[in-house]
């Protein structure tokens, strides 16, 4: 039987795999765009807190995802539900994109520019909205693409907890040596990464300052 | 005009009075008040500031660059557009060019949004850091012409840096010479031309013939 007739015949379980594991990625990536992305502007403007934070966000990157969500289990509240420790895992991992670009993005902004606009008197916070923020917003959604697509990939790996996904065709398939299960999981998958890469990577584009 | 080589401080002088940067020690006066005193961002609102290549928001249409000190005053936007459109005659470009991005315009007509930019609030007083400094020589004589006339018009207090002495005698009406962080003498043009100071005259005579004495008696 090949990959396509196995996912039509299961396409049921395909579709709540893909759910299961969108909403892995999605809220991994809103929880690291809701903390990087202020995270990213703080040490932007306090380049003493840059290196820490940047050195942390690499070491966490450099764990293996399997031994890090194995640590992670027995965190009490986590621990308890699976999908909980997923996400937490998976916000970690997509942190270093997210935090570095945000980073390189506002200090990337041409140093003229915003010396022009705090002569003219603009707050610190109408130079960071009016002016930091556009001129630096293509090179962050550069980062969050990054961490998405990672994340499509990464979140493979969450079934190994029992945190559901299309990694549960990835296991399931590996334990009965089949690979069609095993491609069942990895080709949605794939093409999730794919769409969000194309997605996320047309939206940069659209916001690339003239 | 504040006149010196590289590295003298005219630009650190100039910033210390929008406090862009905070003396180490004594006080700046702006209109007999240490700006110290003054809140930051009203002290800056009320002096315009204009740097080299005009430093334009290269997100912002010439309209929203124009428009934006009193875009974040209040202003109501017909009120704004009606501004930048007299701006716009007033330092010579065509007021079609509003929609256009800073990238589309020439190295002239940047600088001119950025003096407009810089008047747009209507301030007593403009800080100008080597505005002319990178435009080719018939752009900034035509420039500089342009600025005389304004400032005929406007007749603001401008603080004005540059190291072309040609431009210092042309446009201002007292020089104050910088050399290593000290301030060595202020003098009108014509003074200062003639002035006997060993760091002056060695200035002057690094600029050879080339200074036309003709001193501009305006304002500056």
């Amino acid at each position: 039987m090949n990959v396509v007739q196995f996912i039509l015949r299961n396409h049921a379980q395909v579709l709540e795999l893909t759910l299961e594991h969108l909403r892995l990625v999605g809220f991994a990536t809103l929880f690291a765009v809701l903390i990087g992305i202020p995270l990213g502007i703080l040490i932007a403007h306090r380049p003493r807190l840059s290196k820490p934070v940047l050195a942390s966000a690499n070491i966490i990157q450099t764990i293996p995802s399997l031994a890090l969500f194995g640590f992670l289990l027995p965190v009490p509240w986590l621990g308890a539900r699976s999908d909980r420790l997923a996400i937490l895992a998976l916000t970690l991992y997509a942190f270093l994109p997210v935090i570095r670009n945000t980073y390189t993005g506002i200090r990337g902004v041409d140093p003229a520019v915003i010396e022009a606009g705090q002569g003219m008197g603009l707050t610190k916070g109408q130079l960071l909205f009016q002016v930091e923020l556009p001129l630096a917003v293509s090179v962050i959604v550069s980062g969050v693409r990054v961490a998405i697509v990672m994340s499509v990939g990464l979140a493979t790996i969450a079934a190994a907890i029992g945190a559901g996904g299309l990694g549960e065709f990835i296991f399931r398939g590996l334990a009965m040596v089949d690979n069609t299960v095993i491609l069942a999981g990895a080709v949605p998958a794939a093409l999730l990464a794919l769409m969000a890469d194309f997605g996320l990577g047309r939206l940069e584009r659209h916001l690339q300052p003239r | 005009m504040l006149l010196g080589r590289s590295g003298s401080g005219k630009t650190t002088l100039l910033k210390l009075v929008n406090r862009l940067l905070p003396p180490t020690s004594g006080k700046i006066l702006v209109k007999g008040v240490p700006n110290g005193e003054l809140d930051i961002i009203r002290l800056r609102r009320s002096i315009g500031y204009v740097i080299q290549d005009g430093g334009l928001f290269p997100h912002f249409t010439v309209e929203r660059n124009i428009g934006l000190v009193p875009r974040i005053e209040g202003w109501p936007q017909d009120r704004i557009s009606l501004r930048v459109q007299e701006l716009l005659q007033m330092v010579g470009m065509d007021t079609r060019t509003a929609s256009r991005y800073p990238h589309q315009l020439s190295g002239g007509q940047r600088q001119r949004v950025g003096v407009a930019r810089a008047l747009a609030a209507d301030p007593e007083m403009l800080l100008m850091d080597e505005p002319f400094g990178a435009l080719d020589p018939l752009t900034r004589n035509d420039l500089q012409g342009e600025f005389l006339s304004l400032q005929q018009q406007l007749a603001k207090t401008v603080v004005f840096v540059t190291h072309d002495l040609r431009e210092a005698v042309r446009l201002g009406s007292r020089i104050a010479f910088l050399d290593a962080g000290r301030l060595v003498t202020v003098l009108p043009p014509t003074e200062f031309l003639q002035c006997t100071d060993p760091l002056v005259s060695a200035y002057v005579r690094a600029f050879g013939d080339a200074v036309v004495s003709n001193p501009n008696r305006g304002t500056t």
